[in-house]
């Protein structure tokens, strides 16, 4: 095999990774949102099912909780699931693992902001939906950048492991690759690695500037 | 009656911070509230400014009632709703000003009016320049609060206040934040609103300025109020012995 086709290989699985990667960005990044309302619920049972929620979503790995979601609904209720299940599974259990570390850090965001906020805006008479979001979630969106940032980059590393139930992004192919006859083999995961590498220097990049465009203000 | 409070009670859990408050504010009135800490200045204007829910007692604005006790001797409030346009009749001046960090000075005079109050874009705007004016920010228009000094920002939030068209300005330690060479600036716009008329009740410590700007003073300690009248009164002749010893303390 040349270095060419397993380049090309390479590519093709790093599409994968690359619809992985913006599918659960997308997702959690707004699944995070309800999730942190959730938690500071003024019902305590919602306080509560949430709370529960985010403990065993941190609680266990990504990768069991990939399994379940892909195996649970054949084993558990004996549905018969269509071919793209598995796609959709591993973006299922992305997007419901990452909404609860969003959801932290949002919440974290928003009681990091001083009650002075919310009481300016109750005594000029703003309703509770402008207040949270005119005033409470713009100031939140700039302090949580950072934490943010993290958690995509570890999202960038963390799309390998839909391998784990046989999604075909670039690590699985990266196997593949690896061990099939004449391969490349070192030189493959070494390409690969260059690839998860130069991802996520874009997204450094990209997360930068974004925190730079909210410099204007403290 | 701009402002009429009666027999406001407050407590937080077994604490009980204001016992039986009551307070009147006529149209035009500068009223200082001062007193040690812990005695319940700050409170007070929260349960005016519904921060805080009363635990009994009446409030009412222009006449309208927004609190009324019933037979049970329990507050009761207004509908959300009309709570909401009550807000309309005052405004809040916070010790720590409160601005919004990402609105420009502009946009922090502006938003409300237009949002809240749903009035005319265009003329909202002629007035906050007008505020601005006022306020001697005219240059800072288009700055954040960040870039501000202390005393600034002190000055933009009085004009947000203001550009709602407030029947009552209530401030609560309004320079408490400031460097003392910054103090000035804002006790003088203060100052300037009392000569126009406007209808003020400020929480202080600054003595002098109480004594030079207000037609009443209330002196409060414990929950109660202890202690009012004009100001030659109740800084050059007080009665009461709790209010001697404060005012002796804070010679000091
Ligand atoms: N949210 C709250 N929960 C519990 N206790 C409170 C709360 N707010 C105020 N208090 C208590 O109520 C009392 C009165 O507080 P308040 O802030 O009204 O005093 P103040 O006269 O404004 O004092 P200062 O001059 O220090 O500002 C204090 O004992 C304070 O600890
Ligand atoms: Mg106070």
């Amino acid at each position: 095999m040349t270095i060419q086709t397993m380049l090309g290989l390479l590519a093709q699985g790093f599409l994968t990774t690359l619809a992985i990667f913006f599918l659960t960005l997308i997702g959690s990044l707004l699944l995070g949102l309800p999730v942190a309302l959730g938690r500071m619920s003024r019902y305590g049972v919602v306080r509560g099912a949430i709370k529960v929620y985010i403990s065993i979503m941190r609680g266990t790995p990504l990768m069991l909780q990939l399994m379940v979601v892909y195996f649970g609904p054949s084993l558990l209720l004996g549905l018969s699931l269509p071919a793209n299940w598995r796609f959709a599974a591993v973006i299922v259990a992305f997007v419901i693992n990452y909404a609860a570390y969003f959801g932290e850090i949002y919440r974290a965001g928003i009681e990091a902001i001083s009650d002075g906020q919310r009481e300016a805006a109750q005594v000029l008479g703003y309703t509770r939906g402008q207040t949270f979001f005119k005033i409470i979630l713009p100031q939140m969106v700039k302090r949580v950048l950072p934490p943010v940032t993290n958690e995509v980059i570890t999202l960038v590393k963390d799309t390998s492991l839909a391998s784990v139930i046989g999604t075909v992004e670039m690590f699985t192919r990266a196997k593949q690759i690896a061990v099939a006859p004449n391969s490349p083999g070192m030189l493959t995961f070494v390409a690969a690695a260059v690839f998860y590498y130069v991802f996520n220097y874009v997204v450094a990049f990209v997360m930068e500037r974004i925190e730079k465009a909210f410099d204007y203000y403290r | 009656m701009v402002l009429e409070m009666k027999g406001i009670e407050k407590a937080f859990g077994n604490l009980s911070v204001l016992k039986d408050i009551s307070l009147q504010v006529d149209s035009g009135e500068v009223v200082s509230i001062i007193g040690p800490s812990g005695s319940g200045k700050s409170t007070l204007l929260r349960c005016a400014t519904f921060l805080e829910r009363i635990d009994a007692g009446e409030i009412r604005y222009l006449g309208e009632p927004a609190v009324t006790t019933n037979g049970q001797g329990e507050a009761e409030y207004v509908g959300a709703a009309e709570l909401r346009k009550m807000k309309q009749h005052f405004g809040l001046v916070f010790q720590q000003f409160n601005l919004f960090p990402h609105y420009s000075v502009l946009k922090n005079i502006m938003d409300a009016p237009i949002h809240v109050q749903k009035r005319p874009k265009e003329e909202v705007r002629a007035e906050a320049e007008e505020l601005l004016k006022k306020m001697d920010l005219v240059k800072r228009a288009e700055a954040y609060p960040c870039q501000l000094s202390g005393g600034q920002q002190q000055r933009v939030a009085i004009a947000r206040a203001l550009a709602m068209k407030p029947s009552i300005l209530f401030f609560d330690e309004p320079t408490s934040a400031l460097d003392p060479e910054l103090t000035g600036e804002v006790l003088k716009v203060i100052r300037q609103l009392a000569e126009e008329k406007m209808t003020m009740v400020v929480v202080t410590h600054e003595m002098p300025f109480a004594r030079a700007v207000s037609n009443r003073v209330i002196f409060m300690d414990g929950g109660v109020i202890v202690e009012q009248g004009d100001p030659e009164q109740v800084f050059g002749a007080p009665e009461q012995e709790r209010t001697k010893q404060f005012l002796r303390n804070y010679q000091q």
